[in-house]
């Protein structure tokens, strides 16, 4: 369990009164956190997030519903796969990991495989705790943590993660495995999904290693470790090379990959650093502003807009929001609704209206150079159409 | 233990290792990881020298004509007598005119033509289209780091080993078109020459060379911390090794101040209001131009251990770097307003390899919306910030710290290829928080008319 | 992405249609392309669902695979597709014409020119989008390794005749449309983003559907609202009324229409095989083919508006004039047709899984010389694409002002005219930086002498194309008050350096890659999904 926090306690009441009365929040799960990296300058999706609302629901009642939905199709396949990859004990998976990332090591024969069933997030949370102080102390075993839960502290308060397992190598270093059901033909596969499997796999090692933190600072006695000189257990090593496992080629046969994911960590470990700056944007926001979805939708509209949004058309595949803030975007002739290069060289000038009449001659200066080659750029635009024409 | 770092001896041993596997060693290659300023040149041509007075026939190949050309030019003032061959291409104007009056330097556009020779020096893009019954003993890859493997197989048929040299840490080579279906690929085309060689010859020796005689000591450590994570180097002078003076007193305005933060830390932040502006944004290049101006107004003196007297730091050691072209073409244009037309304005990739005692730098994301896989390039900014002996300021609006947060982090990622290190993302966050510590703000009139008022008379006054 | 094309996308949203970016086509467009439109199963590797396949806008094959993770269904669906593509691509293999190739004389190592056969024509795939285009390939990948009952009598679940050479095929069209400029296998999104430009972003043009509305709304609407109206609107029961053009299929179509329909099919399919007599079979089989024509429904109405997209894209990208120079693009891809057919006849076998060393170095120089040359020839073809040029520094344009004589010096000099032109363009010209124009087809190059008025005026001197005389042919310089186009590029492309044979591979590449082995088949097991 993650100590409790002072600093965070009015910040989540705070949080609470956003997401409006009874409404449960929204458990942050590691493909949320991830997509975070999407577009981590969006103080309305941080916000949002932070406050653990249901942004799905919430684009429903604003009268933009969110697109993403899953196949039944796909669900079952990816189920289908994982049961294999993890039958028989974790044998085929284990071996994967040794292959992989850990050869000199001896081969998992009679791997542990302890049950972490519990109630509750917390409770599952305290049992994958348990377990891996256990392996921990019984270094020399290779250990497979299926489905495990993990705490991770995200802005005061925890977000908790399931990563598809967690093995302890011999060697007590833990490697986390990402199933997913998406090919790996002929040793490559979807550079774009493999991105996604880093990032959500940089979230968990960074909820390992805080726990690993935490069991190397203990006294042994508390770590249930049978330490021989009696000192504490130095923290396990949590590493930076995941093992992402697919289906090979058009078959259901499990196969790796070890994915470096240091970069997706330093990342990831600054965003949420960051998200502390969501107290900021929630003392900013008027009195009683509240997201419920229960509200009606123009006063939702309206707490929605007191917090500034950067929309992106990127947004349209991370955020269930996408939809409203691409209209309101789109209604306000934000040139970034075209696309973020589309910025690049206009300078100042934000919006389509502006660029238009800075392009026409009617506004902006002409000494500035963006205006000067807007001027430049429509001449020679209508000079070629003209030709073109004749 | 602890001893004193002796940064010629450390230097001295790293050639010498490098020498002797590149002489005497049995393996095919050699490589050699050559920070900025640690004496790549020195090097290439220590080993050409020794391999020729071995009797080794060499074959040299380099990225650009101009760097051919000057190594020619270094090999026949080292050593004259040694007989070099320069093959060129076929088009106009192909190579120095000055290697035309070195005695024993033959140049042509066949290599049937300069067999024979000692050494024979070309680009890669040349070398590619020679054909030879017996491959050279020896080769000497230059620049192998910007070489791309492509271009390397066209070649390597040519020799039996080679010495590789090379600076990691500058920019990538690129291909215009997309190459992703070999990514991973231990002979991925579009990757370093570099990484193909290593990946089929894990076992190859491979050295660095340790010391940077160019950068100071205020500059090796946040280069090497930045750009060079993993294989660190330090600087061959100590602090007050190298000092730079200025006979002008400061008139108290913001580039007179980033001038005298930058010669008295060796790094200067002119910081700009915050503002989105284009590329060419006006009062960045002007506040530019009026550093280089004031810098050369100010008569200003670089101690080093070079020389016992003071150097005047007149306009040949001076640099300005952009990340585009259209930016350096501003800055010149805004340095000819204020009468200066002798300062080298270039780009990244046009000063890589290059050297000089002051930079001014407009910084590359200064003024964007938004940062971009171009911009955040580590090569891009690792070449800016590690071209000058003594200092080196950085001209840029605020905020881009914020840029930096705000850029999404959602690369790809391909299976199977090594991940590059350093991060752009993270190095640019590494030099921004240690340009912080030497930040002038700075409020210019509006760029042009500040350009315009000081004309260069002006400032003879002060 | 330029200025001018940003204005363009701004224009749009302004006047809410589409704007043009080329005045004329820049991609071939055959007389009877093949339509592809295929759906694929959500979460299984190119498991296809069905496709709609053809020449004959109004007559489209439908094939359908009513039980995607059934081995022999999906085989009856590729033995079908190999029926349609392999007669269409066999159509254009027969008619040739003569030709010279330079080729390497194995005795003398000599360059020489050899007398082969040129295929007149070339078959061309159209698919709606991108991702068709990587489908093609994952086809191609997962066919063209499988063996046939006459190739391996022994293969386990020896694949259907044709199926191995649609695979080698649709691999070469996949390979081919990595090469800029190509057209032997296009995605409809591509090309007309190629030749419009929206008022929504690139990423949102990814949608075939939204892209036609901007370019050709209804009657009465503007492009953002029938863009709007194809990217989200939904009917009574939830389903897109204009559906993704694939080969994703919506989940909401999965879930609430495709999954119960298989379900019956699967239902109908056991109860046919337990069936006891002859009479109650009669009456199963009734229901089995009732389920798999409700299947067949299905997949048509999903492919069929993407189908008509398809077409009416191909009707608003004949109305633009083809460019000058896309015909000569086309001969290139009429060559590697032809290459292909040849390796085909020769019984070489299949594609390999991965490159070797020399072969991708090979790929990535031609595809980085085709790009160059694509760049200039687009430009060269259209104003419009050229305006973007001269904006960047790349190109300028102007009126020649004077044409002073000058010759080059040496024992027989030959002319060197010096010409003035005045541009509003500001080319980035360096010392003696080299400037070509087109002269009948022809690059001129001259080269920069001086600037004057702030750049305004460029002085040049011409380099070649003169003729051998002593004089000038006539028409060969440019005359006073004349309107030239100068480009810093290239026009042409030169040829790179040859690389070494695959067998001599050095070592710094890994060596020799070794004695070209039959690349295996996949190996098939009991669950296999394709």
């Amino acid at each position: 369990m993650p100590p409790p926090r002072t600093r965070g306690t009015a910040l989540r009441q705070r949080l609470a009164e956003l997401r409006g009365p009874d409404v449960p929040a929204k458990a942050l799960d590691a493909r949320a956190l991830a997509a975070l990296a999407a577009n981590p300058g969006c103080a309305r999706r941080a916000i949002l997030d932070g406050a653990g609302v249901n942004k799905a629901a919430l684009a429903s009642a604003l009268g933009s519903p969110s697109a993403f939905g899953q196949s039944q199709f796909a669900l079952t396949r990816g189920n289908a796969f994982e049961a294999k990859v993890k039958a028989d004990g974790g044998a085929e998976l284990l071996r994967l990991v040794h292959d992989r990332l850990d050869r000199s090591a001896e081969p998992p024969v009679g791997a542990r495989v302890p049950d972490l069933t519990a109630t509750g997030p917390r409770g599952r949370t305290a049992r994958t705790e348990l377990e891996l102080r256990e392996a921990a102390a019984h270094p020399g075993v290779w250990t497979l943590l299926d489905h495990p839960m993990l705490a991770l502290d995200v802005a005061g308060s925890p977000a908790f993660l399931e990563p598809d397992a967690v093995v302890v190598h011999p060697d007590g270093s833990w490697t986390v495995v990402e199933i997913k059901s998406f090919p790996l033909l002929d040793g490559s596969a979807d550079p774009a999904k493999v991105g996604a499997a880093a990032r959500q796999a940089a979230v968990y090692v960074l909820a390992l290693e805080e726990l690993a933190a935490r069991l190397g600072a203990e006294p042994e006695g508390d770590a249930g470790a049978e330490g021989a000189e009696g000192t504490s257990v130095s923290a396990p090593r949590v590493r930076h090379r995941i093992l992402l496992v697919c289906p090979r080629d058009f078959s259901n046969q499990p196969a790796a990959s070890a994915v470096d994911i240091r970069k997706q960590r330093a990342v990831t470990a600054r965003q949420l650093a960051r998200l502390t700056r969501i107290e900021d944007i929630a003392d900013a926001l008027p009195e009683g502003t509240c997201f419920s979805p229960e509200l009606p939708a123009e006063a939702l509209a309206e707490a929605v807009e007191s917090v500034p949004a950067t929309y992106a058309p990127e947004c349209l595949s991370a955020c269930e929001l996408a939809f409203h803030c691409r209209s309101r975007s789109r209604e306000a002739g934000a040139v970034t609704s075209l696309g973020r290069p589309v910025r690049a060289e206009l300078g100042g000038l934000t919006t389509v209206e502006d660029v238009l009449a800075a392009a026409r001659g009617e506004a902006g200066d002409p000494d500035d150079p963006a205006v000067a080659a807007l001027r430049r750029a429509a001449a020679l635009r209508a000079e070629a159409l003209e030709a073109a024409c004749r | 233990m602890t001893t004193v770092f002796d940064p010629s001896a450390a230097a001295a041993q790293a050639t010498d290792a490098i020498l002797h596997d590149t002489l005497h060693g049995t393996a095919r290659g050699v490589v050699v990881d050559s920070p900025p300023g640690a004496g790549k040149s020195t090097l290439v041509v220590r080993a050409a020298l020794e391999l020729a007075e071995a009797g080794h026939p060499l074959m040299v190949v380099a990225q650009t004509n101009a760097q051919v050309d000057d190594l020619v030019l270094r090999l026949a003032e080292k050593n004259p007598e040694l007989p070099v061959g320069r093959l060129h291409s076929s088009d106009s104007d192909p190579y120095d005119k000055a290697l035309d009056g070195l005695e024993n330097v033959r140049t042509s556009a066949k290599a049937a033509d300069l067999a024979g020779l000692a050494v024979v020096i070309s680009t890669a893009a040349k070398w590619a289209h020679v054909k030879v019954d017996e491959p050279w003993r020896h080769a000497i890859v230059d620049e192998a780091y910007q070489m791309r493997s492509d271009a390397l197989l066209a070649v390597a048929g040519l020799f039996e080993r080679a010495l590789f040299v090379g600076d990691p840490g500058q920019l990538d080579p690129f291909a215009v078109v997309g190459s992703e279906q070999w990514a991973g690929l231990a002979y991925d085309p579009s990757a370093s020459a570099v990484t193909t060689l290593l990946a089929h010859n894990p076992d190859l020796p491979q050295h660095r060379l340790p010391v940077s005689w160019r950068l100071p000591a205020s500059a090796a450590p946040l280069v090497s911390d930045a750009f060079y994570p993993y294989t660190p180097f330090r600087s061959g002078t100590g602090p007050g090794d190298r000092t730079l003076a200025f006979g002008v007193p400061s008139d108290g305005s913001g580039p007179d101040r980033v001038i005298d933060e930058a010669a008295e830390s060796g790094w200067g932040l002119l910081e700009l209001p915050a503002r989105h502006t284009p590329r060419t944004d006006p009062e960045a290049v002007g506040a530019v131009a009026v550093v280089v101006r004031r810098l050369l107004d100010r008569a200003g003196a670089a101690t080093s251990e070079r020389s016992s007297a003071p150097s005047p730091l007149t306009a040949d050691r001076i640099a300005v770097g952009t990340a585009h072209r259209d930016q350096a073409a501003a800055v010149r244009a805004a340095l000819a307003v204020l009468g200066v037309t002798d300062v080298v304005v270039d780009t990244a990739n046009r000063l890589q390899g290059r050297e000089y005692d002051v930079t001014v730098v407009l910084h590359p994301l200064s003024g964007r919306p938004d940062a971009t896989a171009f911009h955040l390039e580590t090569g891009r900014l690792c070449v800016l910030a590690s071209r000058h002996r003594h200092a080196c300021i950085v001209v840029c609006r605020a905020g881009v710290t914020d840029l930096l947060d705000d850029y999404p982090s959602t690369e790809p990622v391909q299976l199977g290829t090594v991940v590059k290190f350093p991060d752009g993302w993270e190095a640019n966050h590494a030099v921004l928080a240690h340009l912080a510590k030497h930040r002038v703000r700075w409020r210019p009139q509006s760029g042009r008319k500040a350009a315009r008022r000081r004309r260069p008379d002006e400032h003879r006054v002060a | 992405m330029s200025l001018i094309s940003t204005l363009a996308r701004l224009e749009a949203v302004s006047t809410g249609r589409a704007q043009p970016s080329a005045t004329v086509r820049h991609r071939h467009l055959g007389d009877r392309p093949l339509v592809f439109v295929p759906l694929t199963t959500a979460g299984e590797a190119g498991a296809p669902l069905g496709a709609l396949v053809g020449t004959d806008r109004d007559a489209p094959r439908l094939l359908v695979v009513p039980q995607p993770r059934d081995r022999d269904l999906r085989f009856a669906f590729l033995a079908e597709l190999a029926d349609v593509v392999l007669p269409y691509v066999d159509s254009y293999a027969e008619t040739v014409e003569a030709a010279e190739r330079t080729e390497t004389d194995p005795e003398t190592g000599k360059r020489v020119k050899v007398e082969v056969e040129l295929c007149a024509d070339a078959p061309q795939l159209i698919v709606p989008s991108r991702a068709g285009i990587d489908l093609v390939r994952l086809l191609g990948r997962s066919m063209r390794f499988r063996r046939t009952a006459e190739q391996d009598p022994e293969a386990p679940y020896p694949a259907p005749p044709r199926v191995p050479l649609l695979g080698r095929w649709l691999t070469h069209f996949g390979e081919r449309a990595r090469v800029p400029g190509s057209s032997l296998l296009l995605a409809m999104t591509d090309v007309l983003g190629r030749h419009w430009v929206t008022g929504q972003s690139t990423l949102e043009d990814q949608h075939l559907g939204a892209l036609l509305a901007w370019i050709d709304p209804p009657e009465g609407t503007t492009g953002a609202e029938a863009a709007l109206r194809a990217e989200l609107e939904r009917d009574a029961q939830g389903q897109l009324t204009c559906p993704p053009a694939g080969p994703a299929t919506d989940p909401a179509f999965d879930n609430k229409l495709l999954a119960p329909a298989i379900e019956r099919y699967d239902r109908a399919r056991t109860a046919l095989a337990a069936a006891e007599d002859g009479l109650e079979a009669d009456d199963r089989l009734g229901a089995l083919t009732a389920a798999e024509r409700e299947i067949r429904a299905l997949v048509l109405s999903r492919t069929r508006p993407t189908w008509d997209a398809v077409w009416r894209g191909l009707d608003l990208l004949r109305e633009l004039p083809e460019g000058a120079r896309v015909e000569e693009r086309w001969t290139r891809d009429r060559w590697s047709f032809t290459g292909h057919r040849d390796r085909v006849l020769a019984g070489e076998p299949p594609q390999p899984r991965r490159d070797d060393a020399v072969t991708a170095a090979n790929k990535l120089a031609t595809r980085e010389r085709e790009q160059a040359r694509l760049e200039a020839q687009e430009a060269l073809d259209d104003p419009l694409v050229m305006a973007g040029r001269r904006l960047s520094g790349e190109a300028f344009a102007g009126e020649v002002t004077d044409v002073a004589m000058a010759y080059s010096e040496g024992k027989r000099p030959s002319p060197r005219p010096l010409i003035t032109v005045r541009t509003d363009d500001r080319p980035h010209l360096g010392e003696r930086t080299k400037v070509y124009r087109s002269l009948g087809g022809k690059p001129q190059s001259a080269e920069f002498v001086a600037a004057e008025e702030d750049g305004a005026v460029v002085v040049l001197r011409v380099l070649d194309k003169m003729g051998r005389g002593k004089e000038p042919e006539p028409g060969s310089v440019p005359e006073k008050g004349d309107r030239v186009c100068f480009t810093l590029f290239e026009h042409e492309q030169r040829g790179g350096a040859k690389l070494p044979d695959p067998e001599e591979t050095p070592w710094t590449h890994g060596g020799p890659p070794g004695e070209a082995t039959l690349e295996a088949a996949d190996p098939v097991t009991e669950e296999d999904v394709l």
